[in-house]
C-alpha cells in the first residue's frame, strides 16, 4: 500500500514538474548548450551549415580590444554599482525608518518619510528603456537639457555628460544609481523593520546618536539584507545592457567609453553578424556571472546575529 | 519514510522518454541543417516580354524599409505597375524598420522573402549575405531589355556607380536604387542675406568661417556629433579631391598605410582645425535632426549632409530657407581633382535573395522599379534623385535637389566613393569612434590616422572577416 502511494506521489510531483521543467530545457539549457557549440563555428547568422573552426573565436577574443574595455567597465560597475547603491540606499532607510528626532516618542523616521519612501519608488516602476530616453534629455548637451541648463545659466560651460568620453561612464553609472536606489531602500526598510524596536530604544536610553545608532546597530543587524542587495546588484552591474545601448552615443560611446560586455555581444551578433564570435563572448561573460556568483556565495558566509 | 518523495529508476526512464521531445523543440537557435529545396523556384519559359521566365501566379513577397521615404512609393508606384503586368500574381508587402529583426531568422531558415529594401540603421550586412551566397547575381537583370525600350538594356539606363558599387564577388547583387549626392549644405537666403558667398578654396572656406563666427548671428559649422559618419564622410571626399579617387580605392583595399597617406593627413588636419575652432557649441552630443533643425532655425551656418537632407527636414524647414550645396573646396592647387569634385552613392538598397521562394519576381520588380515612369514618379514623391538615368528630366524640383542636381551635372565624371564601411562594419565604428574623439580634440590628426591604419591591419589579417576588393 505504501509503495503504491509512493508512487502516486511521485506520479503527482512529475506531472506537475513536467512542464516547467520541460520548458526551463528547452528555452534555457538548451540555447546555453548551443551558444557553446556556436561559439565553435563561423556562422554569420544567415547560412544553414555554419562549419566548425574550434577555439578561434576565443583566440580572437583574448586581443580584442573592445571587448576588453567593456569587460573593464563591467568590473568597474561591480564594484561601484554596489557600493554607491547601498551606501545611498542603508542611508535613506536608516532616515526614513530610524534617523528621526529622539523627542521621547520612541523610534520614528524623519518627518514626511511615508511620502519619501513612495517618491523613491518611483524610478523602480520606470521601464529601463523609458529611463534611458528620459536621461537623453537631462543630459542634452546643450541649453535646453536639464542639466547643463540651470550649469549654463550659472555662467559654466555645458558639460558633455554623454559626449565626453571621460564623464559618459560616470553617466551611466548615475543613471543605474538613480534606478535601482529606490527598490533597496524598501528592501533596506523592510530589513529595518524584523528589527525590534528595543534595540534601538536601549540603543538611545544608553546614549547612542544618530551615527553610532547607525553603525553599531542597523548595519551589523541588516548585514544580511546588504549582502542580497550586494549579489542582486552585482548581477545587474554584469548584464546591464539597455541603459548603455539606449542612452549613449554609438550603442556604448563615445569612443568605447561606456560599452559593456552584453553590448558587445549584441553588436557583434546583430551589427557584425558574427553570431560565432558573439556566442564566444556570451560564453566568456557566463563563465565571469558564474564565478561572481560563486565567489559571492563563498564570502557572504558570516555568522548570523540572533535576537 | 515513506513520506518522503522519491523519484523511482522507472520515473526517471519515463521523463528520460521526455529529453529527445525537449530537443526537437530546442532547434531553434542553431539554424536549420537543411535549407528547403526551392523546387517551386524553377523559372517558367522565358521571352523578351519576360526575360526571367516570372510565373504568372507566383506569388511575391516584399520587404520596404520603413525609413525617411516612407512606403508610399512602393505601394502606389511600384507595385501597381508589378501588378498591372502579371494580375494573377499575389503581392504580399509588408514594411518594417528593423530589418534585421524580422528577416534575419528568414534567411537561417532557408524561406526568405523576394525583394527587400535592405536598408536603415538596422540593415543586413551585406557582406555576410554575399559570403554565404544569400544574393541573387543580378547580372541578367542588367543584361535584360529595359521596361520602357526592348532595344535598351537596363545596364545603360542606370549610373555606372550602380554597377560598381553593388557588385560582390564579381557578382552585380545589390541595386541601390536612390542616388545619394554628398556636400555642404546651406540656406542660400541666410547666405545671400549676409553677403557669405560660397567658398571655392580652403582658405576662403576657412575666412567664411572666421566672418560667421564674428558676425556673432550663427555658428559656422556643425555635423551630427552623435554620429560621426556625417563627419569622415567630408573628411574622405578632401582625400581624395587632394589625392585623387584612388586614396580611397587604396582605404577600401585595405592596403597597407592607406590610412596615414599624405592626402589623409592634410585632410585630418584640416578638419581636425574646424572641429577646434568653428563647432557650434554643443556639437560632440546632438544628432543629425537636432543639428539640422539647429540650421532651420538659422543657429548655425553649414552641415555636411547628402541630399535626402531637404526631404529628412521639410517639416521644420521655413518656406523661404532655400536649401543650397556646396562641393568640398580647393585645398590647393595641386588638387588631383578640380573643383566641383562630388562623393556620390547610391542608396536604399534593394537585393533579391537567390534562396527566396520566386527570384525571377523578385528581378521582374526591379526591372519595373528601374523603368522611367516609376522612377520619375518615385523623386517626385520622395523629393529626391534617382539612380535612373534622366528620370528626374520635366519634373519640379525642390531649391535643395536642384542645387544638388546641378553639383551632380558640374562634377561630370568626377565622382568619388567608397565602400569600406558597408565591407567591414568594425571599421565603420571604429572610424565612428575615432572621428568624434578627432574633432573634440581627443585625438590628434597623426593619432586619429594611425588608429584607424590599426584596426584596418587587424581586419586585414582576420581570417574570419571576408575580404573585398574594387
Amino acid at each position: 500500500m505504501t509503495a503504491f502511494h509512493r508512487y502516486r506521489r511521485g506520479l503527482f510531483i512529475t506531472a506537475f514538474l513536467a512542464a516547467p521543467v520541460t520548458l526551463y530545457l528547452v528555452y534555457v539549457i538548451s540555447p546555453y548548450l548551443q551558444a557553446f557549440y556556436i561559439a565553435m563555428t563561423d556562422w554569420r547568422g544567415v547560412t544553414a551549415t555554419p562549419s566548425f573552426v574550434g577555439l578561434d573565436n576565443f583566440g580572437r577574443l583574448l586581443g580584442d580590444g573592445v571587448f576588453w574595455k567593456a569587460v573593464t567597465h563591467n568590473a568597474a560597475l561591480l564594484v561601484l554599482l554596489p557600493l554607491v547603491t547601498i551606501v545611498i540606499a542603508l542611508f535613506f532607510a536608516f532616515l526614513l525608518n530610524v534617523g528621526g528626532g529622539q523627542g521621547g516618542q520612541g523610534v520614528t523616521g524623519v518627518r514626511g518619510s511615508k511620502v519619501y519612501r513612495v517618491v523613491f519608488f518611483f524610478p523602480q516602476v520606470l521601464a529601463v528603456a523609458v529611463v534611458a530616453v528620459l536621461f537623453q534629455q537631462v543630459f542634452r548637451p546643450d541649453g535646453s537639457g536639464m542639466l547643463n541648463g540651470p550649469l549654463m545659466a550659472l555662467g559654466l560651460g555645458p558639460v558633455g555628460f554623454l559626449s565626453d568620453p571621460g564623464v559618459a561612464f560616470w553617466s551611466v553609472l548615475g543613471v543605474m544609481v538613480w534606478q535601482a536606489v529606490g527598490f533597496y531602500v524598501v528592501l533596506f526598510s523592510a530589513g529595518l523593520a524584523s528589527i525590534p524596536r528595543e534595540m534601538f530604544e536601549a540603543a538611545q536610553i544608553d546614549g547612542a546618536g544618530r551615527v553610532s545608532l547607525f553603525f553599531r546597530v542597523t548595519l551589523p543587524l541588516l548585514w544580511d539584507t546588504v549582502q542580497v542587495a550586494w549579489v542582486y546588484l552585482g548581477i545587474l552591474a554584469l548584464d546591464v545592457f539597455a541603459i548603455v545601448w539606449v542612452m549613449t552615443d554609438q550603442h556604448g560611446g563615445p569612443d568605447w567609453s561606456t560599452t559593456v560586455m552584453a553590448a558587445e555581444i549584441y553588436r557583434n551578433a546583430f551589427q557584425y553578424f558574427r553570431f560565432g564570435y558573439a556566442s564566444a563572448l556570451g560564453v566568456v561573460m557566463f563563465f565571469f556571472t558564474v564565478g561572481f556568483a560563486i565567489l559571492s556565495l563563498r564570502f557572504s558566509r558570516r555568522e548570523r546575529i540572533e535576537y | 519514510m515513506p513520506n518522503t518523495p522519491r523519484i523511482t529508476r522507472r520515473e526517471l526512464l519515463r521523463g528520460a522518454a521526455l529529453v529527445p521531445v525537449a530537443g526537437a523543440l530546442a532547434a531553434c537557435a542553431t539554424p536549420a541543417a537543411k535549407p528547403s529545396a526551392s523546387a517551386s523556384a524553377a523559372p517558367a519559359a522565358t521571352s523578351a516580354a519576360n526575360p526571367f521566365g516570372v510565373a504568372e501566379t507566383r506569388p511575391l513577397e516584399i520587404w520596404i524599409f520603413d525609413g525617411g521615404f516612407g512606403t508610399e512609393y512602393a505601394t502606389k508606384i511600384h507595385e501597381p505597375l508589378f501588378k498591372q503586368k502579371y494580375p494573377k500574381a499575389e503581392i504580399k508587402h509588408n514594411a518594417t524598420k528593423e530589418i534585421t529583426k524580422v528577416l534575419q531568422p528568414r534567411f537561417a531558415g532557408g524561406n526568405p522573402p523576394d525583394v527587400i529594401d535592405n536598408s536603415g540603421a538596422n540593415a543586413m550586412d551585406f557582406g555576410a549575405l554575399a559570403q554565404d551566397g544569400q544574393l541573387q547575381d543580378l547580372t541578367p537583370l542588367l543584361d535584360a531589355p529595359s521596361w520602357d525600350d526592348p532595344a535598351v538594356k537596363v545596364r545603360d539606363t542606370i549610373d555606372q556607380s550602380v554597377i560598381d558599387i553593388g557588385t560582390y564577388d564579381g557578382a552585380f547583387s545589390v541595386l541601390g536604387y536612390v542616388n545619394y549626392i554628398y556636400g555642404v549644405w546651406y540656406s542660400q537666403k541666410a547666405f545671400r542675406d549676409n553677403g557669405w558667398e560660397v567658398p571655392k578654396t580652403w582658405d576662403a572656406f576657412l575666412k567664411l568661417c572666421d566672418a560667421i563666427k564674428k558676425s556673432g548671428t550663427m555658428a559656422p559649422f556643425t555635423y551630427a556629433g552623435k554620429f560621426p559618419q556625417y563627419l569622415y564622410e567630408p573628411l574622405l571626399t578632401t582625400a581624395a579631391k587632394i589625392g585623387g579617387g584612388e586614396v580611397l580605392v587604396h582605404i577600401d583595399n585595405l592596403e597597407d598605410g592607406a590610412w596615414t597617406s599624405e592626402p589623409m593627413r592634410t585632410a585630418a588636419a584640416a578638419w581636425a582645425e574646424v572641429g577646434a575652432k568653428y563647432l557650434m557649441e554643443g556639437t560632440a552630443g546632438l544628432d543629425h535632426v537636432q543639428t539640422q533643425t539647429a540650421q532651420n532655425k538659422y543657429k548655425v551656418a553649414m552641415l555636411p549632409s547628402g541630399s535626402w537632407l531637404e526631404n529628412e527636414q521639410k517639416t521644420t524647414t521655413p518656406a523661404d530657407f532655400e536649401y543650397g550645396m556646396f562641393p568640398i573646396p580647393d585645398m590647393g592647387s595641386s588638387d588631383k581633382l578640380p573643383y566641383g569634385t562630388l562623393h556620390t552613392q547610391p542608396g536604399e538598397n534593394f537585393i533579391v535573395p537567390s534562396k527566396g521562394g520566386n527570384p525571377q519576381g523578385g528581378m521582374e520588380y526591379l526591372r519595373a522599379m528601374l523603368s522611367k515612369k516609376a522612377a520619375g514618379d518615385f523623386s517626385e514623391l520622395v523629393r529626391t534623385v534617382s539612380v535612373v538615368k534622366g528620370a528626374g528630366e520635366g519634373r519640379a524640383l525642390s531649391p535643395g535637389a536642384a542645387s544638388a542636381s546641378k553639383a551632380f551635372a558640374d562634377a561630370g565624371s568626377n565622382t568619388v566613393y567608397y565602400r569600406w564601411q558597408s565591407w567591414y562594419a568594425q571599421l565603420k565604428d571604429e572610424a565612428v569612434a575615432a572621428t568624434g574623439e578627432l574633432m573634440t580634440g581627443g585625438l590628434t590628426p597623426e593619432k586619429y590616422l594611425e588608429r584607424l591604419q590599426k584596426k584596418a591591419d587587424e581586419i586585414k589579417n582576420d581570417s574570419s572577416i571576408k575580404k573585398f576588393k574594387r
